[in-house]
C-alpha cells in the first residue's frame, strides 16, 4: 500500500510495489487514457507526466513515484482546452487515436522546456510511434500550440494546403 | 526441407468459411441462416424515429447517420456520414454517427449490407446505398411537411434541416416532421436521383472529423479499456513456432500469485492465465513453466524459406497470369536484355492496439466487444465457438486503435476471448495479447521474390518483358476456394490485363507474368495494399531499370508505355509535375518516380533524397498523386496517403519478419523498428478527381511509395536495390 498523486488527487494504491506505473494508472486508478503498446519503452502510448516531464510509464515501478506529482491526458485539462489539444483538434491530428493521449503529453512537455520549438526540436523530442502515420499533423500541430505558424480560416487547415485537386 | 508446406495449410472449417478476404466480396454469404424476424431498431436511438434505414433525426434536429463499416482511423465514419447529409441537406453541425451490431444487420436481413471494412471498400463499397438512403430520408421528411401543410412535396426545397414552403413562407425543421416522416413508407431507392458530385456542399469538403474530440483527451473506449462488472483478464501464449502444440504446464508457482484465479488450456496450443488485473495476469504468465512440442517446423528458418521460394522462380509447371505475344523469345533476341530478382520480406501488421477481446459466454448467450474490420465475420466465428445459434449471439465493435488488415478476416482471437470465457460461465473476460505475443502470432505479409526480363530494341523501346513471382499465398491461408485450378489470380494483383481494380499501366508487346505459389507454415494475409505493395516496387523498380538501360528519362520511358491508359498517365503526369520531375535539383538531391494502381484507384509519387557517403539516407519531400475517382473528404484523404507513406516507408528501410527455429525473431518495436517523426519526408497529396468511377484511398498510395524512394536512392549512389529492407543493405534511414 502506497500513495501516489495523480491528476492533483493523492489516493492509497493497493498493489504489488513492481506493478508498473502503467498499470496502476489503467487498472488501479482506473483511468484508461493512457495507453499500453509495447511495454518496453519503445513506443510512447503510454506516456505521462512526472513533476511535468514526460516519462514512459510502462517500465517505472508506480511505488517509485511516491511524492511526485503524475499528470495523465485526463488531468491535463478540464474540457480539452490545453493550447495543445485544441491545435490537436484544429490540425484534426488523429487518425485511430491511439497513440495521441501519449503524443499530446509528450508535446505538451516539449512545450515546456522549448515554447517555440525548431522542427529540429521537434524532430529529437517526439519519438513516440504512430502507426498510422500521422507525424505531419503532430509537427504541423506542435507549430500551431506554439504559436510559430497559424491556421487559415478554412475548415480544412493548414495541412490541407499540403493537397492540391487538380481539376480535371 | 519437408518440414515446410508446399500444399495450402490446414485450414479450419471455419476461417475457410469466414475468408473474407481484402478481395473477397466479404460479408457473410457463408451459409448462414438469415433470421426472419421482425425489425428491432438500434439501442440507442429506440425512442426517435427512424426515417428510412440509414437516418434517425431527434426532435433537436440532431441527424444520426448509422455507419455499419468499421472505424480504424481510416476516416470511414465521416466519409460515410457525408455521404449521407448531402443527400439529406442536413444541418452538418447536429450530425452524429450510431453502429447497429451484425445481431441487428442480421434480424433486418442484413439490410445494412456487408459490414467489412477492408480492401479500401470502406467508402466505395457503401457509397451507391447510403447517399441512396440520405436521399430517400429527405423526400419522406419533405412528404410528412407537405402533408401537414396540404401542399405538394414538389413545391418545399430543403437546405441544412429546414423546410421551406417559399409559396407561403413556412418554415419547419426536420426534427418537428421526424416522427410523422418515419411512419410513412419508405420511397424506392433505386429511383432517386443523386446530386452530381460536382455540387456537392458538405461531401467532397474537409470537414473535420467525427471521432476526433474524444482521441485528444483520453476519453475514446478502445477494447482494451473496456470495464464491466466481475471482469477478470487474460493473457495467453500460443506456442511460440507455428503449428507447435502446448504439451502441458506447471501453475504450482503461479496460482497462488496475487490477483491469479486460473490457469487454463484454451486449445490445442494455447495457454491463459486469468486474474482480476491484466498486468497480473500476463505477470504470472511470464513465470509459468510450459512444455511446448514445437512440432515438424522447430528448426525452419528464414534462409531455408528464402531457398524455398527461391526454386518458383523458375521451376516449371506454374501458371502464368498474362501470355501475350512471345514474350520468352522477344526478350532472348532482343537488341538489349536487362534482368533483375527482388525480394520482400514477411512483415507484421503492428497496430499500436494490441490484440484484444472482450467476452462472455452463458449456457443461453454469448457475445463479444472487440475491435474488428468485421464485425459479422467475429460473429460467425462467436457463435461457432460458443456453440451456440448466430441469433443468442452479438458483436459490439470498438473503434480499433489501428488494424491495417489483421482484425478482419482472421478472428483467432475472437475464438480465444470465447475459449477461455466458456470456462468461466457469466464473467466478463477481457483477453490481451502482448506485444509479443502480437508480434509472434500475425497474419504476415507474405514472403516474396520476384524475377523479370526485359528486351530493349536498339532504339531503347521495350519489346517484351517475362515476369515471374514466386511467393506464400494468402489465399491458401485465407479464401482456398478463391485459388481455381492452382492458379491465385490475387498474387498477380496490379499486373492485370482488366480495367477498373488493379490494371497495369503499360501496354508491352509481348509479355508473360507467372506466378509459383510456394507456401510455408508461417500464417499469412492481407496486410495494407496486400500484393499490390509488393507487386509495385518489383515492375516499378525494374521498369526504372530498364528505363535506364535504355538511355532514357524514367518519366519520357513510361509515358510512352502508357498512351492507351490516359487514367494512369494522367495520375503520373500530376506527381511528375508537381514533384518538379525533370527541373534541376538542390545539390546531391536526387529523385526517383513511381505508379501503380490497386483498389480501384490510381496512383504516382515522386521522392526527393539525399544519400551521404556514409549511407544515410534522408528522405526530404514526396508527392503522391491519386485519382480514386471521388474524394469524399480531401483533408482525410491526404491523411490515408500520409500513412500510407509512413507505413510504406517502415517496410522499405526496417519492415522485416525474420524466422529462426520455426518462430518469429522480431517479438517487439525495439528489433521491429517503425518510422518515427524524425524520419518523417514533406508529403504533398495531389488529388486528381475526375468524377466517373469509385476507387479506394487506404491503401493504393502504398504501392508506389517503396519503388518512388528505392529509384530516387538507386539514382543517387548510382546502382539499383533489389532486397528489402534497405537496412540490409548497409543504408541507414536519418
Amino acid at each position: 500500500m502506497y500513495s501516489l498523486n495523480v491528476n492533483g488527487k493523492v489516493q492509497k494504491i493497493d498493489a504489488e510495489p513492481e506493478m508498473p506505473l502503467l498499470w496502476v494508472i489503467r487498472e488501479v486508478v482506473g483511468l484508461t487514457g493512457t495507453k499500453f503498446g509495447c511495454g518496453i519503452a519503445q513506443c510512447g502510448a503510454c506516456t505521462v507526466h512526472v513533476d511535468g516531464q514526460a516519462i514512459r510509464s510502462c517500465v517505472v515501478p508506480g511505488s517509485s513515484m511516491v511524492g511526485r506529482q503524475i499528470t495523465t491526458i485526463e488531468g491535463l485539462s478540464q474540457n480539452s482546452n490545453h493550447p495543445v489539444q485544441k491545435a490537436w483538434a484544429d490540425v484534426d491530428v488523429p487518425q485511430c487515436g491511439y497513440c495521441q493521449s501519449g503524443q499530446i503529453m509528450a508535446a505538451v512537455s516539449l512545450l515546456k522546456t522549448k515554447a517555440k520549438p525548431t522542427d529540429k526540436d521537434i524532430d529529437q523530442a517526439m519519438t513516440n510511434i504512430c502507426r498510422c502515420g500521422t507525424y505531419q499533423r503532430i509537427r504541423e500541430a506542435i507549430h500551431v500550440a506554439a504559436g510559430t505558424k497559424k491556421l487559415p480560416k478554412s475548415d480544412s487547415g493548414e495541412v490541407a494546403a499540403l493537397v492540391q485537386q487538380i481539376k480535371v | 526441407m519437408n518440414q515446410i508446406q508446399t500444399s495450402p495449410a490446414q485450414i479450419s472449417r471455419r476461417s475457410f468459411l469466414v475468408g473474407t478476404s481484402a478481395m473477397a466480396s466479404g460479408g457473410l454469404a457463408l451459409g448462414l441462416n438469415l433470421l426472419t424476424t421482425t425489425d428491432a431498431l438500434a439501442q440507442s436511438t429506440d425512442t426517435a424515429p427512424e426515417v428510412g434505414i440509414w437516418v434517425v433525426v431527434k426532435p433537436d434536429d440532431t441527424c444520426v447517420v448509422r455507419v455499419v463499416r468499421s472505424e480504424m482511423g481510416q476516416g470511414t465514419r465521416t466519409g460515410l456520414a457525408q455521404l449521407v447529409a448531402e443527400e439529406l441537406e442536413c444541418d452538418w453541425s447536429k450530425i452524429t454517427t450510431e453502429s447497429p451490431t451484425p445481431g441487428q444487420n442480421l434480424k433486418r436481413k442484413r439490410a445494412w449490407g456487408d459490414m467489412s471494412t477492408g480492401g479500401s471498400r470502406g467508402i466505395r463499397g457503401s457509397q451507391d446505398y447510403v447517399r441512396r438512403g440520405g436521399a430517400v430520408a429527405r423526400l419522406m421528411l419533405v412528404q410528412a411537411a407537405a402533408n401537414e401543410w396540404n401542399v405538394p412535396a414538389s413545391e418545399l426545397t430543403t437546405s441544412n434541416s429546414i423546410i421551406t414552403h417559399a409559396a407561403s413562407g413556412r418554415k419547419t425543421s426536420y426534427g418537428k416532421v421526424a416522427a410523422a416522416a418515419s411512419k410513412l413508407p419508405v420511397p424506392d431507392m433505386k429511383a432517386v436521383v443523386l446530386k452530381d458530385p460536382r455540387s456537392w456542399k458538405i461531401a467532397g469538403k474537409s470537414v473535420k472529423r467525427l471521432d476526433s474530440a474524444n482521441k485528444i483527451n483520453g476519453k475514446q473506449i478502445y477494447g482494451i479499456d473496456l470495464k464491466m462488472d466481475g471482469m477478470l483478464c487474460a493473457s495467453v501464449m500460443d506456442c511460440p513456432v507455428f503449428g507447435g502444440k502446448l504439451v502441458s504446464f506447471d501453475d504450482s508457482k503461479v496460482k497462488t500469485l496475487r490477483g491469479v484465479k486460473a490457469v487454463v488450456r484454451v486449445d490445442a496450443s494455447t495457454v491463459a492465465v486469468v486474474a482480476d488485473t491484466w498486468w497480473r495476469a500476463k505477470n504470472a504468465l511470464a513465470q509459468l513453466s510450459i512444455v511446448w512440442d514445437e512440432g515438424p517446423n522447430a528448426k525452419v528458418n528464414s534462409a531455408m524459406i528464402a531457398e524455398h521460394v527461391r526454386e518458383g522462380l523458375t521451376a516449371r509447371g506454374d501458371f502464368a497470369g498474362r501470355n501475350e505475344g512471345d514474350a520468352v523469345n522477344a526478350v532472348a533476341n532482343a537488341f538489349k536484355k536487362v534482368e533483375a530478382t527482388y525480394s520482400t520480406p514477411f512483415l507484421s501488421h503492428a497496430p499500436m492496439e494490441p490484440m484484444n477481446c472482450t467476452a462472455r459466454w452463458t449456457t443461453d448467450k454469448a457475445e463479444v466487444w472487440v475491435p474488428t474490420q468485421n464485425a459479422e465475420a467475429s460473429l460467425a466465428v462467436l457463435a461457432e465457438t460458443a456453440g451456440l445459434p448466430l441469433d443468442k449471439c452479438d458483436v459490439f465493435v470498438t473503434d480499433l486503435g489501428g488494424a491495417f488488415g489483421r482484425k478482419g478476416g482472421q478472428q483467432d482471437y475472437v475464438a480465444q476471448a470465447v475459449k477461455i470465457a466458456k470456462q468461466f460461465p457469466g464473467t466478463p473476460i477481457k483477453m490481451i495479447w502482448t506485444r509479443e505475443e502480437d508480434q509472434a502470432h500475425d497474419y504476415y505479409r507474405p514472403v516474396s521474390q520476384c524475377h523479370l526480363k526485359a528486351g530493349l530494341d536498339d532504339k531503347g523501346n521495350l519489346v517484351g518483358l517475362t515476369l515471374r513471382s514466386s511467393g506464400q499465398s494468402i489465399n491458401a491461408w485465407v479464401n482456398p476456394s478463391a485459388i481455381k485450378n492452382g492458379k491465385d489470380e490475387r498474387q498477380l494483383q496490379g499486373f492485370w490485363a482488366q480495367p477498373g481494380d488493379a490494371q497495369l499501366g503499360y501496354t508491352i508487346p509481348n509479355l508473360l507474368t507467372e506466378y509459383a505459389i510456394r507456401n510455408t507454415h508461417v500464417p499469412v494475409g492481407p496486410w495494407r495494399g496486400v500484393n499490390t505493395n509488393q507487386n509495385g516496387i518489383y515492375m516499378e523498380c525494374f521498369i526504372e531499370e530498364v528505363a535506364r538501360a535504355s538511355g532514357k528519362d524514367s518519366l519520357a520511358f513510361r509515358q510512352a508505355l502508357m498512351q492507351k491508359h490516359p487514367k494512369h498517365l494522367q495520375v503520373l503526369n500530376a506527381a511528375a509535375e508537381k514533384g518538379d520531375w525533370g527541373k534541376p535539383a538542390a545539390p546531391g538531391v536526387f529523385r526517383g518516380i513511381a505508379q501503380f494502381m490497386g483498389y480501384g484507384a490510381y496512383s504516382a509519387a515522386v521522392a526527393e533524397v539525399t544519400v551521404s557517403p556514409q549511407g544515410e539516407v534522408k528522405v526530404l519531400r514526396m508527392v503522391l498523386a491519386t485519382n480514386a475517382g471521388h474524394f469524399v473528404n480531401p483533408h482525410q484523404v491526404a491523411a490515408q496517403v500520409e500513412g500510407g507513406v509512413v507505413m510504406g516507408l517502415s517496410a522499405t528501410f526496417f519492415g522485416e519478419c525474420t524466422v529462426e527455429n520455426g518462430r518469429i525473431k522480431e517479438t517487439n518495436f525495439d528489433s521491429y523498428q517503425l518510422l518515427k517523426l524524425a524520419q518523417m519526408p514533406k508529403v504533398e497529396t495531389v488529388l486528381v478527381p475526375t468524377y466517373d468511377f469509385w476507387g479506394g484511398v487506404g491503401e493504393p498510395t502504398i504501392c508506389v511509395v517503396a519503388p518512388a524512394v528505392i529509384n530516387a536512392i538507386s539514382a543517387a549512389i548510382g546502382k539499383p536495390i533489389r532486397d528489402l529492407p534497405l537496412k540490409n543493405a548497409g543504408l541507414k534511414f536519418i
